[in-house]
């Protein structure tokens, strides 16, 4: 029988494999940021060992960085000493690091991508469960936990167990106004946050080839949400020409061995899924989340849900509790939802075609007096991008915020953070209670929802201006 | 690590499903640069609620935390895992967890132990009406047992033998280095690498 390609990467990267024990895998690339490592570095230093593969580690500055005045000190001293420590580390363990300032700093997933470090076929691991990112390139890539990182530091390899593998068949063609992201929180509320628990998910069909490789990125990038430590996309045409361009692309003999490789990493036809999921494109409308958990979505058209409508005990519970904490009423039309900020960033929605596809809607128009919009993109170099394309300006001119490179209010760990009882569209990827500040209320949705909401100031699509 | 063989103590009941890390500890938190002092930081935004279980003084000694379904979803923060420790908890009980939070509990000797949710249920109404019940978790037979009742659970023995030896992962890796060597010697050669900056 044919493998699946998440089996045929798996089995490329055993070490030693052993029955009743797990699998040693090698990582191929390990990227670092400054909140998951600093008791990972400390874990060598006691023990004396060194950074096995300097080489095949990478490290930026983006959790709790902040977005405004960045080459002032950092203001927030405890901040400033996770960073601090960070830098030192890299510096005493040789390994190569993107600094604030720096025009490579930025989220650690959208600048594995943009350096062509993230290849197909590669093991790719990061204390951060966003990891699943780097998936879209057919590579296996997953977060890990700060004893992991310190393993990986160590000997470039982890011992894993197998998981089983889930394909999401997406065939047909989205409606204009429906984006990778739609279809992914389509997926989240159709198996829900624990669907994949367990599962590599590979996405699949019609739907998904069409996409662009930062769209791709976004989907992978959520199968976290769904459970899923991993989820991938077969590479193509489409992927090997976005590696191509990249600064740390393979050159000459190199691309055409690559190549070589990289076309051998499909699943095959004959190839059996643990478990299959399908979904219709066509039928895919924009999406919004209306509770504090990211399976909690529905079609914006639609309105509040009433959880006495829920069969399931838990899912009963989770609502009320949910619709509590977001101030919502059962039937109250999504459309309705008046919204204080707007969040268009993170390592879900914040590369150059995120930016640009919500400056399409907002080019020459003004934003709800009512709101606030905030736009930080994904990288330096997306920032400097933007700027060349002139993007920054249509911000301005509507009447956002244009900031520097991080995380910032997808986590809230930096000073960009919603105040208690505020309203937030955001482009991230967890609607969790507090997540984006204490007390902040999340809706997700795609850049186009969070561009027409912003100049709407209630939850809207493109569609509705 | 230490040791994990069998741990009795009494439990706190949490009647609530998809606790995700961030409620287990919010990312404000996240700043130390030790693996200590996140007790304060354990659910502490409910924690504001005088009525959260965490604040009524009968669980005030748990050791044992039992959870709704989906524990531990969202960021891969292993911080989650430290904060129950450096509160005090030794296991968790619940009929779904996340796999990455399942993960770092394992590394770092937190059991958390996977039964049914009628179970769940029994143990949760078991310990509102009775919170001094002492619930004993024993790695070696594969059981939770509280007053008559015992109920068999399932880990994987590999992980089991670990947690029951308090072996670091990183320890058992090195006895298998040289394969690594090995391997890294048959890699392809066009594969990445960061150095030298291109």
């Amino acid at each position: 029988m044919g493998k699946t390609l998440a089996e045929k990467i798996w089995t490329e990267h055993i070490v030693s494999s052993k029955a009743g024990e797990p699998d040693l895998l090698y990582i191929d690339l390990h990227l670092i940021h400054e909140v998951t490592s600093p008791q990972a570095f400390d874990g060598l230093r006691l023990a004396n060992r060194k950074v096995r593969r300097p080489e095949l580690t990478i490290a930026t500055e983006d959790h709790n960085v902040p977005t405004l005045n960045i080459d002032k000190p950092i203001a927030d001293p405890v901040s400033k000493l996770q960073v601090d420590t960070l830098r030192k580390n890299c510096a005493e363990f040789g390994v190569r690091i993107h600094s604030l300032g720096d025009i490579e700093q930025g989220i650690v997933h959208v600048v594995g991508p943009q350096l062509g470090i993230t290849q197909p076929g590669m093991t790719i691991v990061c204390g951060d469960s966003h990891t699943s990112t780097h998936g879209a390139f057919g590579a296996l890539a997953f977060g890990i936990g700060t004893s992991e990182v310190e393993h990986v530091l160590a000997t470039q390899t982890l011992p894993l167990l197998r998981p089983k593998t889930m394909a999401i068949n997406v065939e047909g063609t989205l409606k204009p106004g429906v984006t990778s992201k739609d279809i992914i929180l389509a997926v989240i509320a159709k198996i829900g946050t624990g669907g994949g628990q367990g599962y590599i998910l590979e996405y699949r069909g019609s739907a998904i080839r069409a996409l662009s490789m930062e769209a791709r990125m976004t989907i992978c990038n959520m199968s976290i949400e769904a459970g899923a430590r991993a989820g991938l996309i077969a590479p193509d045409q489409t992927t090997f020409d976005y590696v191509k361009t990249k600064p740390h692309a393979p050159v000459g003999a190199d691309w055409d061995a690559a190549l070589t490789y990289w076309n051998t990493l499909s699943t095959d036809i004959d190839a059996k899924f643990d478990k299959e999921i399908n979904l219709n494109a066509d039928e895919l409308a924009p999406f919004v989340t209306w509770g504090t958990n990211p399976g909690q979505g529905l079609p914006l058209s639609g309105s509040v849900p009433n959880p006495a409508d829920l069969s399931n005990t838990e899912d009963r519970g989770a609502a009320e509790r949910a619709l509590e904490y977001m101030d919502l009423k059962p039937g109250t039309p999504l459309k309705s939802i008046k919204v204080d900020t707007v969040f268009l960033g993170s390592c879900t929605n914040g590369r150059i075609e995120d930016l640009r596809s919500a400056a399409d809607i907002l080019k020459g128009k003004k934003i709800a007096s009512s709101l606030r919009l905030l736009v930080v993109p994904g990288s330096a170099r997306v920032r400097l991008q933007a700027e060349t394309e002139g993007l920054d300006k249509v911000f301005l001119d509507a009447g956002a915020e244009w900031r520097s490179a991080g995380c910032s209010m997808c986590l809230g760990m930096n000073p960009d953070q919603l105040k208690p009882g505020e309203r937030a569209a955001s482009t991230s990827n967890r609607n969790f209670e507090g997540r984006q500040g204490k007390g902040g209320r999340t809706h997700l949705v795609s850049p186009l929802v969070a561009a027409a909401t912003a100049l709407k100031g209630t939850l809207a699509s493109p569609a509705d201006l | 690590m230490e040791k994990f063989i069998k741990h009795s103590g009494s439990a706190l009941p949490l009647r609530r499903s998809n606790v995700d890390t961030d409620q287990i500890i919010p990312a404000v938190y996240l700043k130390r640069i030790t693996k200590s002092g996140f007790e304060d930081g354990l659910f502490a935004a409910w924690r504001n609620d005088p009525a959260f279980e965490l604040n009524q003084p009968q669980y005030k000694n748990a050791t044992v935390l039992v959870v709704g379904p989906d524990f531990g979803t969202g960021s891969s923060r292993e911080h989650a895992v430290w904060a129950l420790q450096n509160y005090g908890f030794k296991v968790v009980l619940s009929s779904r967890f996340a796999d990455i939070f399942r993960g770092n509990s394992q590394k770092m000797g937190l059991l958390t132990v996977i039964l049914p949710q009628d179970e769940i249920e029994k143990i949760w109404k078991k310990i509102e009406s009775a919170p001094d019940t002492k619930i004993t978790v024993d790695l070696e037979a594969k059981t939770v047992t509280y007053d008559t009742v015992s109920i068999p659970f399932a880990i994987d023995d590999y992980t089991r033998w670990r947690l029951m030896q308090g072996l670091d992962d990183i320890g058992l890796t090195f006895t298998k280095i040289d394969e690594v060597a090995k391997f890294e010697e048959k890699r392809m050669s066009f594969k990445p690498k960061t150095l030298p900056i291109r």
